[in-house]
């Protein structure tokens, strides 16, 4: 509208209608020339890349499937001088040792046990993620109390048998806790009711779960050096990530409190965790938590590993939340405060939710670092499923050129195939929620 | 059903003269804050009564903002006292909350919670912090979406609407909590031109109604409307306080004259 310039009134007088954008040039030769061959460098690079791929794929896929041998009971099916072409991967070796890779040692004719805490898991995780599922608050119920309770009997074989002077003594310090808090109450000038309600749901709960943890199923006890495999690689990402992100939440909060002291111990605790590697925090865990407990209170051997990862994941957790926290704007404090909501609530409600949110990335990022890591738990001697491979690979009854090929591949395609579904179902999080809420 | 007066008929809309007998809204007494090293408020003294409506102009950086942030502790003050509805507010956490539950507050910026609806937005402080049943909190919060006129924006998102309706929500969020004084911060400074009148003239409605209000706000046209008395501050005091028409026609102190020369042209 070069004219425009020249006049000195101009009063519109039609209203010009929307119309499409001008079409482009479509269809697959368009985008190659757009893409692929827009500049002499980009014909060069697209060139060097398809000479790699084509030097890396076709090896790639020969060794995995069209080498591959996929039955067989030993080493002879797998063995080039003795089928007489060249061999890939043996597949047949992982269908051999499957239950051994999920399992680990855990007696064969107990193994359904550990079946029904996978699929235990898979409803509670399902519950939880699938953010339309119906009664979503039941479902923190059960991945919180009742999966973990049902997970320990069933794997354990439950039966603690506290004895009757454990019950007394449980009984005794129930019967304390109400007091104190109903005390308290009425120090506060709060409601008692409410306290005595909200004490004896805390004693109820937790009797009820050593009840069921004392309770004799008629299981048979299987101590934790038995499993193994999948089953413990699953136990410790699982418990490492449900404790990672409260602890890890408490961790951010604290570090931004205004009280020095709290402060000062969760910046203690965060930079020393994330200052150590996570294998000094392991062998510390296996070593030296023994120590700080009373000598009669044997630590299992699998818990000390679970604590060593989930103290060292909350850590990281701590500054990825932490990120989130300094990312919300002042006003979303003042509007909060403003309205009369009181720290937790402010918290819960107003801050987390968002700062939460920002950080959704972030936060799938440390979960699938911390199920990768779960692999180190094999240094100090739990059995996970690299430590079941390693342990497999060298049978002398499978001594083949590609067994070791095929045991990696075998782990890498489990680890892939979790850590990738986490972080699509982040993505697919981040945007259902950002739809409508665009600030 | 209270009517929403618009700007035109508001002119004799300014009540009788406030009561002096009335009770005490807000006293600050010789109220002191500083910043590190820097002062930002000297020596503030006011005494504000129920009912009252006072508009609070001055440069940027004057305090006037700090001043009405002290009133519910979104800014503590160092010196002084300050009494909110009878009560005092010292470190003590269940006072300031009882002072915040009767003390609503709009902002510059709105401040509405992004992640929740505009319905949601206007129940939350009401169920949490007044415990009220989740469904009366929404008839209430219908109530004052509709007096200020955007019922039918209730299930979205703040960021679907525009600035004047998302202001005009924070004014009605904060009434859901039925304060007994209103303070509003720059309520029109983050708002597009022609977004300024809607939110106006619910704020010139609620003043009829008798709500206390503290309003800082360089609308002068609204200052000659409502406001009982208007005060400008300067270098974090309070310079000159006057009742609007001495205040415009006749400023007494130079700085007062000076400041209103550059913003009423």
């Amino acid at each position: 509208m070069t004219t425009a310039v020249d006049m000195r009134h101009y009063v519109r007088s039609d209203k010009i209608e929307a119309s499409p954008p001008p079409t482009l040039s479509r269809g697959p030769l368009a985008w190659m020339r757009e893409n692929l061959f827009s500049s002499p460098l980009n014909a060069l690079l697209t060139l060097a890349v398809l000479y790699l791929l084509y030097v890396i794929i076709p090896p790639v896929v020969r060794f995995l499937f069209l080498d591959a041998v996929w039955t067989g009971t030993d080493r002879a099916a797998c063995r080039e001088d003795m089928v007489g072409h060249p061999v890939g991967a043996c597949w047949a070796f992982v269908v051999e040792k499957i239950n051994f890779f999920t399992y680990g040692s855990y007696p064969a004719p107990e193994r359904w046990r550990v079946n029904i805490f996978f699929l235990l898991l898979a409803i509670g995780v399902g519950w939880l993620l699938w953010l339309r599922a119906p009664r979503r608050d039941l479902g923190a119920v059960y991945f919180f109390w009742v999966f973990p309770i049902a997970s320990y009997i069933l794997l354990t074989g439950g039966n603690a048998d506290f004895g009757l002077g454990f019950w007394i003594k449980f009984a005794v310090v129930g019967l304390v806790l109400i007091g104190l808090l109903a005390g308290a109450a009425s120090l506060l000038g709060t409601s008692i009711r409410t306290a005595l309600i909200a004490a004896a749901a805390i004693v109820a709960a937790v009797g009820v779960t050593l009840a069921f943890i004392d309770w004799d199923f008629g299981l048979l006890p299987v101590p934790t050096s038995l499993w193994g495999g999948i089953l413990v690689t699953l136990l410790v990402a699982t418990v490492g990530i449900v404790f990672s992100l409260p602890f890890g939440i408490l961790l951010a909060l604290g570090r931004r409190s205004k009280l020095p002291i709290l402060r000062l111990a969760s910046v203690i605790f965060i930079e020393f965790v994330r200052g150590v590697p996570l294998i000094t925090v392991l062998i510390m865990a296996n070593t030296m938590l023994p120590l700080f407990l009373p000598p009669d209170t044997g630590v299992d051997r699998l818990v000390r590993p679970l604590v060593g990862t989930a103290i060292f994941a909350s850590a990281y957790m701590a500054e990825v939340v932490r990120g989130g926290l300094q990312a919300m704007p002042k006003g979303q404090y003042e509007g909060a405060m403003s309205l009369g909501l009181n720290y937790p609530q402010m918290m819960v409600f107003i801050i987390l939710p968002q700062a939460l949110r920002i950080v959704i990335p972030g936060i799938v990022n440390t979960f699938i670092g911390l199920f990768k890591d779960t692999s180190l738990v094999s240094v100090v001697g739990i059995f996970d499923l690299i430590r079941a491979i390693e342990s497999s690979r060298i049978d002398p009854n499978w001594a083949a050129p590609t067994i070791s090929y095929t045991g990696y591949a075998f782990a890498a395609l489990f680890y892939f195939i979790f850590c990738w579904g986490m972080s699509r179902y982040s993505i697919g999080v981040e945007r259902r929620l950002a739809a409508g809420q665009t600030r | 059903m209270i009517s929403m007066a618009s700007t035109m008929t508001a002119q004799q809309t300014r009540s009788t003269a406030i009561d002096p007998r009335a009770e005490a809204a807000v006293e600050m007494i010789g109220v002191h804050k500083w910043y590190g090293e820097f002062h930002v408020l000297r020596d503030i003294n006011l005494n504000v009564r129920r009912g009252e409506r006072i508009v609070i102009c001055g440069p940027s950086g004057s305090g006037k903002s700090t001043m009405i942030r002290c009133i519910n502790r979104l800014e503590e003050h160092q010196k002084g006292r300050i009494v909110v509805n009878g009560t005092e507010l010292t470190n003590d956490l269940k006072r300031i909350d009882e002072v915040r539950r009767d003390v609503g507050m709009v902002f510059q910026h709105f401040n509405l919670f992004p992640h929740l609806t505009i319905l949601e937005n206007c129940t939350l402080a009401p169920i949490w912090v007044k415990k009220m049943p989740k469904k009366d909190a929404e008839e209430i919060a219908m109530r004052y979406l509709t007096r200020v006129k955007i019922p039918e924006q209730a299930n979205k998102y703040p960021g679907q609407l525009s600035g004047g309706q998302q202001q005009r929500v924070a004014i009605a969020r904060s009434l859901c909590m039925n304060p007994k004084i209103m303070l509003f911060d720059e309520p029109t400074s983050a708002l597009d031109p022609e977004m300024v009148k809607e939110v106006l003239d619910t704020m010139v409605g609620l003043a009829e109604e008798g709500m206390t209000m503290l309003c800082v706000t360089h609308e002068m046209g609204f200052a000659r409307q409502v406001a009982d008395r208007v005060i400008f501050m300067d270098y974090g005091q309070i310079v000159e306080m006057n009742t609007p028409d001495e205040f415009f026609k006749n400023p007494q102190h130079e700085r007062t004259r000076q400041f209103l020369a550059q913003i009423l042209h």
